[in-house]
C-alpha cells in the first residue's frame, strides 16, 4: 500500500475554504432559530455620570417591540452579585460592568438600553426612540493628561514575580551616564481591532436553567465559563458554539457588555435573540489596544556595544478594570544589555476597558524599542542591521538559560537579501527615484512560545473517516486545516478522510485562541489523540488477528475500508469488525507540556520585517513600496495558511503605522473617528505583495511538533520597520503614530 | 432611522410636484450619501422620492459642450468615451473619488449634493450648526484635522468633500435645474454655498428643484490635465486636499488655465488670481510655485489643519508639473 503523502509542510487548502467563500459558513449571527428576534443597544451620551430617567414610552409602542430593557426594568442576574469584584482580576463575567444593573456610567456609549423586535430594522428603529437623561460628571479620557496618576497594576503589587513590576539589571537608568546615548519618547495611540466580522451573539434559553450561545468568541470554553457563572447555571447547561469566527485579532477574547444583555434580553422575551455591534459601536462596546505613552533611554559604546536601555511604558486602562500588557518584554530579552531598567504603568480613564490587540502589548514596545535601535545605529553611524548583529543575544540574558531555540540571524540574512538591504545608504535622504524619496528599515519582533494544556477527541466511524473535536475556535490562522494536517500525517491518513470540528464548548477541552498558542497546544493533543486511536484499534485488531498484538501503534496503518500494518500487507482486519467490539465512542486524550522544559529553557518566536518605502516630497504621502517578513516560528505545519498569517500581520503593520488612530474628543469623551470612511485601515492598494519567508526549522522543546507560533510576531516590529524607512528616506524622526503626511510635512 | 414612505414617479414633473409639496421629502439617486444618513439619525426625511426612473442619464454633445445628464453613474462617466476626450480632468477626478462600487451606485447630481464628512455632523450626540442650526460648531475646537482654510465662517469650518465637483469648478460647468417655477441654470461657482450664517445650507438649490444635468463647455483642455489628490491611504479616502489644474499650452507658454482645490473650502475652491499668475508665463516650476503663492493668499488654519497650508500649495505645484507633462 502506497503510504500517503507528508502533509506536514504541505500547502494545503483551507478544509473550510469553500463554505467561507461561497457563503456556506454560519457566522453566529446566522443562526436561524424558530422564533428569533433582533436586538439593538442603545449607548449612553455622555461619558462619566448618572443615569437619571430613560424614556422608553416611545419605543415600547413601536411596532413589533417586544421588550424595552434597561436598569430600570432589567431581571435579577444571580452572579452580578458576586463576580468579578476586583478589578485586578478583569475578563469575568461580561467585564465588571454589569449590564443594566445599576444608573452608573462608566464610559461614552456605555449601553443604556437594548431593544427587542420582531425584526431588525423595527428594533433599530425603536431605538433610536429611547432618550437618556443624565446627571453628568467631569470625565477623564486623555492619557497625556493623567499620566501623572499612572500606577503599578495591582497584580504587580500583589506578587513581587509577576511580570508587571519593575525590572532591573545591573545599575539603574545606567544610559544616562552613558558616552552615546538618546531618550526618546513614543506614542502609539488607540487602535481598534475591527475584525470583518463585528461582535455578534444569538442567545437562546432553551430551558429555563438551558442556555445554548453562537457567540463570536476565541474560546468557547472561557465564554461558557464567563456566562455560567453569570446565571449561577453548572458549566454542562451552557453551550457556546462558534464555528466560524470571521476574524477577532483579540477583540474577542473577553466577554463583553452586549452578550450579557443579548442573554438577559432572550430571557426577557423568552425566545431566541440576535445581536450585532455597528461597525460604530465596535470603537466603543468591545476593547482596542490602548493608547499607550513610552520613554526609551539607550546608551552605547562607540563600536556599536549597548551598555544600558531603560524602558518605560503608560498604558490607559478603565476605571472598572486594570488592562495590562507585555509592552516591555521584548526590551528584557531581545538585546544583550549589562544594564537594563523596565517600568509599566497603567491610568484609568473614563473609557471601556482595553483588550490585547494583535501582538498585544509587544507591538507597542517594539515601535519604542526598534525604532530606538534605529535611532543609535544612525547616531554611532552603524548600519541598523549590523548594530542588532553586534547586540545580538546567543542566549536569554533576562533569565540567564538558552533559547529553546532562535534562528533570528538566518532571518535576518534571508530578509536583507530580499528586499535589496545592500541598497540602503547609510545617510538618510540618499535615495530618490523622481518625486519620491526612498528608504529601507527593519523591525524585530518577538513572542513568547506558549504552550498549554489540551483535549482531543478522536473517533472511527463507519465510513473508515477519522473524526476529531475540540473547543477550540478558528480565528482566521486555519487551526482545522492544521489540525488536519497533523492528524493526517499521525494517523498515515488522506486529509480527505479527516474532519476536525471545532468551535464547541461541548467538544473536547482547548484553550481560548490566542497568544499564538494553538497549534503549539491543541497541535500536541491532536497527535496524541491519533496515537491513542490506532493503539486502542490496534489491541481490538489483536484478539481477531495475532499479527496486531506483536507490534507497536505506529506501525498501524489505515487501508480501504480495514486497518492493516506496516511492512505485513497480510494483516488486515476489516473497521467494521472492529467497529463492531467499539460502543462507537470516543477517545479523549489529554496533552500537557512534557517535564519542565519551560523552566530551563526560554521559549520564543522571533520575526524581522524589512521595509522599502517611498515618501512624496511634496505631498508627504507615504508608500511601502516593499515590505519582507522572515519568521523563525519553527515547524511551519502549512506553508500557505501561515503565509497568510504572515501577510495579514504585515498588513495590519501597514495600518498601525500609517493609518490606524481612534480619535477621542476629551471634551465630550466621545471617539469622533467612528466609521471607515474616518478611522483608516489599509485597503490592497497600500499593501504590496508582501513577501514571507520562514526558517522552518523545528524547536526541539515546546513540543513534539516544534512548533513555536505566528500570529502575534507577524505584527510585532512591522511598525517600527516602515517608521524607520521613512527616516532613511527622508531624515525626519516620527515617534507618534500613525505617520500621516501632515506629519511628514511639518 | 425613521420610517419614511417612498414613492418612484417616472415623469420629471411627478417628481418636481411631489418635493415642492413636502417640506419634509427627499430626493434619492444611488442613495451612497443619503441612506448613510438617515441611518445615523443625520436626516430624517419622511418621504423618499427615487428619481432612478427619470430619463436624465445621457451623456451627449450639444452646442459646444458637453450634456452629462444629472442621474448618468460617476463610474461610467469616467469610463466614457465623450468624457475622456473632451474632459480628461472630469474622468480622473471622478476615478479618484470613493470605490468602484460606490462609482457605480453614485450619480453626478447626488455627487454635487453629497454632505460633508465632518465627524461632528455625523455625531447627533455632539453640537454641529449644519445639522442643528444653533447648537455650535463642535470643529471650531474640536479635532479639526480635515477642516477649511478658506471661507470658513465661526459658525462653520466645514468641507465640501466630492471629487467631481473640484474639476466642474475648474471647467466652468454649469448646473442645469427644473423646478416649480421653471428651469434655470447655475453656473458651477455658484451652485456651493459658503457657511455663513447658514451653514446649514449646502448650496443654492431651492426647495423642489431637480438637478437634471450638468454642462461643460468644450475647451481647450483636453491633454495637460491632471486631478492631484492628497491622502494618507493609497485609495478609498477623501481628499486632504486635492487640486484640479487644466493647462493650454503653446510650446512651453500657458495660454490658458485653470485650477481649483478640494478638501479646503465649504465648496470647490476656483482659483481665479492663481490662472491668472500661470497665463502667459513660462510652464515652469517655478512659475507654479508663484501660482501656489498666489493661491495661498488668505489661507487661515485651525488647530490640526495647519499641515494644509504647506500641502495645499504643494499639492498645486504637482498637480501643474504633473498637467504640464502630461
Ligand atoms: C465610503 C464612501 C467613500 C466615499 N469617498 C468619496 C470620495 O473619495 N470622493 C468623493 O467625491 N465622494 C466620495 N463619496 C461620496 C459619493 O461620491 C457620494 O455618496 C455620491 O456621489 C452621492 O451620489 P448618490 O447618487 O448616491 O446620492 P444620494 O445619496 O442618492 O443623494 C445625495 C443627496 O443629493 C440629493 N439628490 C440626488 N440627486 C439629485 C438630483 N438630481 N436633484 C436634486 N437633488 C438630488 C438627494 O436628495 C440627497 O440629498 C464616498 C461615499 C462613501 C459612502
Ligand atoms: S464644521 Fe460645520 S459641519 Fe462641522 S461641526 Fe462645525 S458646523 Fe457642523
Amino acid at each position: 500500500m502506497k503510504t500517503p503523502e507528508k502533509q506536514i509542510g504541505a500547502r494545503m487548502n483551507r478544509v473550510d475554504g469553500r463554505q467561507k467563500v461561497t457563503g456556506a459558513a454560519t457566522y453566529s449571527a446566522e443562526y436561524k432559530l424558530p422564533g428569533i428576534t433582533y436586538a439593538v443597544l442603545v449607548g449612553s451620551t455622555i461619558t462619566k455620570g448618572r443615569i437619571t430617567s430613560i424614556d422608553t414610552k416611545a419605543a415600547e409602542r413601536a411596532p413589533g417591540v417586544l421588550a424595552v430593557i434597561t436598569h430600570f426594568n432589567s431581571p435579577k442576574v444571580p452572579g452580578f452579585d458576586t463576580a468579578g469584584k476586583d478589578p485586578s482580576q478583569p475578563a469575568t463575567v461580561g467585564g465588571p460592568i454589569k449590564i443594566f444593573k445599576d444608573d452608573k456610567i462608566r464610559f461614552n456609549d456605555q449601553p443604556i438600553a437594548i431593544v427587542v423586535a420582531d425584526s431588525l430594522e423595527r428594533a433599530r428603529f425603536a431605538a433610536g426612540l429611547v432618550k437618556g437623561q443624565y446627571a453628568q460628571e467631569k470625565h477623564q479620557t486623555n492619557l497625556e493628561a493623567n499620566k501623572a496618576q499612572a500606577f503599578l497594576p495591582t497584580s504587580a503589587k500583589k506578587n513581587p514575580k509577576h511580570p508587571m513590576n519593575d525590572y532591573q539589571r545591573g545599575q539603574v537608568d545606567a544610559y544616562k551616564t552613558g558616552a552615546i546615548k538618546l531618550e526618546s519618547e513614543y506614542v502609539v495611540p488607540t487602535e481598534v481591532h475591527h475584525p470583518m466580522e463585528m461582535q455578534a451573539i444569538t442567545a437562546h434559553w432553551e430551558a429555563p436553567d438551558r442556555l445554548t450561545i453562537y457567540d463570536k468568541t476565541q474560546g468557547t470554553m472561557a465564554t461558557r465559563r464567563d456566562f455560567a457563572r453569570e446565571w449561577g447555571l453548572p458549566e454542562e447547561n451552557v453551550k457556546v458554539i462558534a464555528t466560524y469566527v470571521g476574524g477577532a485579532f483579540g477583540n474577542a477574547l473577553h466577554s463583553w457588555q452586549h452578550e450579557s444583555a443579548a442573554i438577559i434580553a432572550a430571557r426577557v422575551v423568552n425566545r431566541p435573540v440576535k445581536l450585532m455591534l455597528t461597525r460604530e459601536q465596535m470603537f466603543t462596546m468591545v476593547g482596542y489596544r490602548p493608547y499607550t505613552w513610552q520613554k526609551l533611554g539607550m546608551s552605547a559604546t562607540p563600536d556599536g556595544k549597548i551598555t544600558a536601555i531603560t524602558h518605560e511604558a503608560i498604558g490607559q486602562t478603565s476605571t472598572f478594570e486594570e488592562f495590562t500588557e507585555a509592552t516591555l518584554a521584548q526590551t528584557r530579552m531581545m538585546y544583550e544589555s549589562p544594564n537594563l531598567t523596565t517600568r509599566y504603568r497603567i491610568a484609568s480613564l473614563d473609557v471601556n476597558s482595553p483588550i490585547w490587540m494583535r501582538g498585544p502589548g509587544e507591538a507597542t514596545g517594539a515601535f519604542a524599542l526598534e525604532s530606538a535601535m534605529d535611532e543609535m545605529a544612525h547616531l554611532l553611524n552603524i548600519d541598523p542591521l549590523e548594530f542588532r548583529l553586534r547586540n545580538y543575544t546567543e542566549q536569554d540574558p533576562e533569565k540567564n538559560r538558552p533559547w529553546s531555540s532562535k534562528f533570528l540571524k538566518e532571518c535576518y540574512q534571508l530578509g536583507a537579501e530580499r528586499v535589496g538591504w545592500n541598497k540602503r545608504q547609510l545617510k538618510p535622504g540618499s535615495l530618490r527615484d523622481g518625486d519620491w524619496l526612498v528608504g529601507y528599515g527593519m523591525g524585530v519582533g518577538t513572542f513568547g512560545a506558549h504552550r498549554g494544556s489540551s483535549k482531543a477527541n478522536i473517533r472511527l466511524l463507519p465510513n473508515g473517516t477519522v473524526l476529531l473535536q475540540s473547543a477550540v475556535t478558528d480565528i482566521g490562522p486555519g487551526t482545522a486545516t492544521a489540525m488536519t494536517q497533523i492528524a493526517a500525517d499521525t494517523l498515515g491518513l488522506a486529509p480527505e478522510k479527516i474532519k476536525f470540528e471545532l468551535g464547541n464548548s461541548d467538544f473536547a477541552q482547548a484553550p481560548t485562541q490566542g497568544g499564538s498558542a494553538i497549534v503549539n497546544t491543541v497541535g500536541p493533543a491532536v497527535q496524541e489523540a491519533c496515537l491513542a486511536l490506532k493503539e486502542k484499534l490496534r489491541t481490538m485488531a489483536a484478539s481477531s488477528n495475532a499479527a496486531f498484538a506483536s507490534t507497536e501503534k505506529e506501525d498501524v496503518l489505515f487501508a480501504d475500508g480495514y486497518l492493516t500494518l506496516n511492512g505485513n500487507p497480510n494483516a488486515r482486519v476489516p473497521f467494521a469488525d472492529l467497529l463492531k467490539q467499539t460502543d462507537g465512542g470516543f477517545v479523549t486524550v489529554e496533552s500537557k507540556p512534557q517535564g519542565d522544559a519551560s523552566k530551563s529553557f526560554s521559549m520564543y518566536s522571533f520575526s524581522v520585517h524589512f521595509a522599502e518605502v517611498r515618501v512624496h516630497v511634496l505631498t508627504g504621502e507615504v508608500r511601502v513600496s516593499k515590505l519582507v517578513s522572515c519568521a523563525d516560528a519553527g515547524t511551519i505545519v502549512n506553508e500557505k495558511t501561515a503565509g497568510n498569517q504572515m501577510k495579514g500581520g504585515a498588513v495590519g503593520g501597514i495600518g498601525m503605522a500609517l493609518m490606524e488612530h481612534a480619535v477621542i474628543d476629551d471634551r465630550f469623551g466621545r471617539y469622533i473617528t467612528k466609521d471607515f470612511a474616518d478611522y483608516h485601515v489599509p485597503v490592497h492598494a497600500d499593501s504590496p505583495d508582501v513577501q514571507v519567508a520562514f526558517v522552518n526549522k523545528p524547536d526541539p522543546h515546546v513540543n513534539a511538533l516544534g512548533t513555536k507560533g505566528i500570529g502575534e510576531i507577524a505584527i510585532i516590529g512591522v511598525a517600527p520597520a516602515i517608521a524607520n524607512a521613512i527616516f532613511n528616506a527622508t531624515g525626519k524622526r516620527l515617534r507618534e503614530l500613525p505617520i500621516t503626511p501632515d506629519k511628514l510635512l511639518v | 432611522m425613521n420610517q419614511f414612505q417612498y414613492v418612484r414617479p417616472t415623469k420629471q414633473k411627478a417628481a418636481i410636484d411631489a418635493l415642492a409639496r413636502d417640506a419634509n421629502a427627499q430626493f434619492i439617486a444611488g442613495g451612497t450619501n443619503l441612506i448613510d444618513l438617515m441611518k445615523r439619525g443625520v436626516m430624517a426625511p419622511q418621504k423618499l422620492i427615487d428619481i432612478n426612473r427619470l430619463p436624465l442619464t445621457k451623456i451627449e454633445s450639444q452646442n459646444g459642450s458637453l450634456r452629462i445628464g444629472a442621474l448618468a453613474l460617476n463610474g461610467p462617466v469616467a469610463e466614457d468615451k465623450l468624457v475622456l476626450e473632451r474632459q480628461p480632468l472630469l474622468a480622473q477626478a471622478l476615478s479618484a473619488g470613493a470605490s468602484p462600487q460606490l462609482r457605480n451606485m453614485a450619480t453626478v447630481g447626488g455627487n454635487m449634493l453629497q454632505r460633508t464628512r465632518c465627524p461632528y455632523f455625523y455625531d447627533t450626540a455632539l453640537p454641529c450648526n449644519k445639522r442643528e442650526p444653533g447648537s455650535g460648531c463642535g470643529a471650531l475646537e474640536g479635532f479639526n484635522r480635515m477642516h477649511a482654510i478658506f471661507g470658513f465662517s465661526d459658525k462653520c469650518i466645514a468641507v465640501h468633500p466630492s471629487d467631481m465637483s473640484v474639476a466642474l469648478v475648474a471647467l466652468d460647468a454649469t448646473v442645469l435645474v427644473s423646478g416649480p417655477k421653471g428651469d434655470r441654470r447655475i453656473p458651477f461657482n455658484d451652485f456651493h454655498r459658503l457657511p455663513g450664517d447658514t451653514p446649514q445650507r449646502d448650496t443654492n438649490l431651492e426647495q423642489g428643484e431637480l438637478i437634471t444635468a450638468v454642462e461643460v463647455p468644450d475647451g481647450p483642455f483636453t491633454k495637460h490635465v491632471h486631478y492631484q489628490k492628497v491622502r494618507e491611504r493609497a485609495s478609498y479616502a477623501f481628499a486632504l486636499v486635492s487640486v484640479a489644474a487644466a493647462l493650454s499650452l503653446d510650446g512651453n507658454t500657458i495660454k490658458d488655465a485653470r485650477l481649483a482645490m478640494g478638501g479646503v473650502a465649504h465648496k470647490p475652491w476656483r482659483l481665479t488670481d492663481a490662472e491668472k499668475a500661470l497665463i502667459g508665463k513660462p510652464a515652469t516650476e517655478e512659475t507654479f510655485r508663484q501660482a501656489a503663492t498666489v493661491a495661498m493668499q488668505g489661507a487661515k488654519a485651525f488647530e490640526h489643519n495647519a499641515y494644509k497650508l504647506k500641502m495645499a500649495p504643494n499639492a498645486i505645484i504637482q498637480a501643474l508639473k504633473t498637467a504640464a507633462a502630461a
